[in-house]
């Protein structure tokens, strides 16, 4: 135990810091983008389990935008409209067509890793062609205070896009008439419905907007983080994203913040071997998940998930 | 927990399957429950094919191989084998959804039942009779599989947290553990790669004379008859069904929640557990880091295409088997990743709800799904016709 914490005391050197925190932001964009994407459908009423799936369809469009036509934001279109379509498909069948979420989550999973993996396969031949990697961008000023200014303030620019986006969602869920009528959906759809409102057209524009925002998530894994697409190379990310959402209960703000904290204990490995230190890889991986479980024993008791959950599960629920 | 729509509460329990309409009218149902359990896989397959087509692949070739591969000659015998696992997991699900429980953790189930067998495996035998030892090794399997259900049972019994989410958390992590206990404890050190150590040829399960089926096969096929006799009579098995059902009704005719919860829990881990022994001393004999066969997600659809009948279970994974089998050499034939067979499994699993929502609105034949699940996951707001 001492050696443990001796340890850990000559651990955080200030470039172990830097290149934590700027690890863990990078890690944190795909799950923050997935997870405010989770947290619009999971408000409307609607538990996306297929976002593994969504993410998966929109890393490998993503990639081959950014392939195809040398550009990142061309890869984060196509991964947008990549995840936009595997979310049509959960539109249809549980939102309008009222079949069970879960199988058709489950079924979505399965088909965007099988299809994503068959396709690069067929198109690739067992290549994994690489993308140029993209300029960061430094913000001037901030990016010169100690220790926090390289690793917060040096980035792509869709690191700022997504704390952009954070904030956007957050401002249309509290002040603006479309969050009301999602929430709505969500929390009592039989009022929306009296008001005059669409619940199903609510709540479709709402897993369409998650989808978007998962391929994005997706694509930023292909084109920034890995430069490649190789199969399955999400990785339970959607998993994470979902408890992300709940954990958050849905609040964008606390969505950011839980991925960072996610996004921290993804990149801890990388930040590890800095330090010469060598965990296993095996270890570190389920860091964020072991973090996940221990936080649903601890808050078990608060009542922050079953309601959560049941709102698009009962039929009537009051 | 699951709250049961206020409607269906009222009514008191104990659910009998939905009588056929009219005495006529039975026979025909049970023509067209089979044609919609059959019609999805015959969808799905036709879609897997117009997808070859897009990729520039004969289906023709691929199918062909797929039949020659998994069936013809003596590669039937190969789809046996795999049969027993699949069997096995087939019965774990069987066992939590008919009590309207998701059980998603299987994965790390399977895995950790696979590492302790071989873990203590080379051991066993040398200190022990074979028969013990098969005793033991598939008890320990058991029980690391029904130990990493405990924490999302708990949960799920005491606080009512979502089990979907625990047990799939409890699977990333039981997959790292797993990987951690191969490259760890368990790992042979005279092999440079990181894996366990096998287990001795002469030690694995026997073969049935004449075949190289080994024996665990007709271990998972009676187990997986005792286990449907269980479950259709027997009071547990009534009373997971009255639970999948409608809890609140469940509650009120004096069945132990929890209890319930926890056991159907523990039991579907065991199963699964003892699926990793029986391919473990069957087939592979060995674990390497990272590996993985997830069975679970392949089995889930027929699962549910047997409608949770262990009976129809067989012949549905017996045809899974062949297609995986034979779909494993055949899609190298064609030059695709095997993943191509996780997207006809999807499209079995899209194709069966399609087929379900036309014939409920129908009315045709019973659902895929427990009414329980049914009713959980039904959208609020979707118009539904009471039944008479």
């Amino acid at each position: 135990m001492t050696a443990v914490l001796a340890a850990a005391s000559g651990l955080f050197t200030q470039s172990f810091v830097t290149a934590l925190i700027a690890g863990g932001v990078l890690a944190s964009i795909p799950l923050m983008f997935t997870a405010v994407g989770e947290a619009i459908s999971e408000r409307s009423g609607v538990l996306n389990i297929g976002l593994e799936g969504m993410m998966l369809v929109g890393a490998y469009t993503g990639f081959l935008g950014a392939y195809e036509a040398h550009s990142m934001w061309v890869g984060f279109l196509t991964g947008a409209l990549g995840g936009g379509v595997a979310a049509a498909l959960m539109v249809v069948l549980s939102v309008r067509m009222g079949l069970d979420q879960i199988v058709i989550g489950i079924a979505i999973t399965l088909a965007g890793e099988g299809i994503t993996s068959v396709l690069q396969q067929a198109q690739f031949g067992g290549a994994y062609p690489r993308l140029p990697a993209y300029p960061q961008v430094a913000i001037p000023g901030l990016d010169s205070i100690p220790i926090l200014g390289k690793s917060l303030f040096d980035q792509p620019l869709v690191v700022y896009f997504g704390l952009g986006l954070v904030a956007a969602v957050a401002w249309m869920f509290s002040r603006t008439r479309w969050g009301l009528e999602l929430r709505a959906a969500g929390e009592k759809p039989e009022a929306l419905d009296a008001a005059g409102v669409s619940v199903l057209n609510t709540r479709s524009y709402a897993t369409l907007a998650t989808g978007a925002l998962a391929g994005v998530g997706g694509a930023y894994l292909s084109v920034i983080a890995a430069g490649t697409f190789t199969p399955f190379m999400t990785q339970g990310q959607g998993y994470m994203a979902i408890v992300i959402a709940m954990l958050a209960r849905g609040r964008p703000v606390w969505v950011a913040v839980a991925s960072f904290v996610f996004g921290i204990s993804l990149s801890l490995s990388t930040a590890l071997q800095l330090t010469g230190i060598n965990i296993s890889a095996d270890v570190i991986n389920m860091l964020p998940f072991a973090a996940i479980m221990l936080a649903l024993v601890i808050f078990a008791r608060s009542a922050y998930l079953p309601p959560a959950l049941a709102v698009p599960y009962v039929r009537g629920a009051r | 927990m699951a709250i049961a729509a206020e409607d269906r509460a009222a009514a008191p329990a104990p659910p009998a399957p939905p009588p056929a309409r009219t005495a006529t009218g039975r026979g025909q149902m049970v023509v067209l429950t089979f044609v919609r359990s059959l019609v999805p896989v015959v969808l799905a397959l036709l879609a897997g094919a117009v997808l070859l087509l897009v990729l520039g692949r004969s289906p023709v070739r691929f199918y062909s191989d797929v039949w020659r591969y998994g069936v013809e000659l003596n590669n039937w015998q190969n789809s046996a084998v795999l049969m027993a696992p699949l069997l096995l997991m087939a019965a774990a699900l069987v066992v939590v959804f008919r009590a309207n429980i998701w059980n998603l953790g299987y994965d790390a189930q399977y895995l950790l039942g696979a590492v302790f067998v071989v873990g203590y495996g080379p051991w066993m035998f040398a200190h022990f009779p074979r028969p013990v030892a098969y005793a033991v090794l598939f008890v320990i399997a058991g029980l690391a599989g029904a130990i990493w259900t405990i924490v999302p049972a708990l949960l799920r019994a005491y606080f009512g947290t979502n089990e979907i989410i625990t047990t799939l958390m409890m699977s990333f992590i039981g997959i790292d553990v797993a990987n951690i206990l191969v490259k760890g404890p368990f790992q042979d050190p005279t092999v440079t790669i990181p894996q366990t150590k096998t287990i001795p040829y002469n030690d694995m399960l026997p073969n049935i004379p004449g075949t190289h089926i080994h024996v665990g096969f007709l271990v998972a096929l009676g187990i997986v008859l005792v286990l449907h006799y269980l479950l259709t009579r027997t009071s547990f098995g009534l009373r997971l069904q009255v639970f999948g059902e409608n809890p609140k009704a469940a509650r009120h005719v004096g069945i132990n929640v929890r209890r319930l919860i926890i056991s159907s829990f523990l039991w579907s881990g065991f199963l699964i557990g003892v699926s990793a022994a029986v391919d473990i001393l069957g087939l592979w004999s060995y674990v390497r880091s990272n590996w993985n066969p997830s069975y679970g997600n392949t089995v889930i659809p027929f699962v549910f295409l047997a409608r949770l009948n262990l009976l129809a279970v067989i012949p549905f994974v017996a045809f899974y088997a062949v297609l995986s089998t034979g779909g494993d050499l055949a899609t190298q034939a064609v030059s695709l990743p095997t993943d191509f067979l996780l997207v006809i499994v999807a499209l079995i699993l899209l194709f069966m709800t399609i087929i379900e929502f036309l014939g409920r609105r129908r009315e045709l034949g019973q659902s895929y799904l427990t009414k329980g699940l049914r009713e959980a996951l039904r959208q609020p707001l979707v118009r539904r016709r009471r039944s008479p």
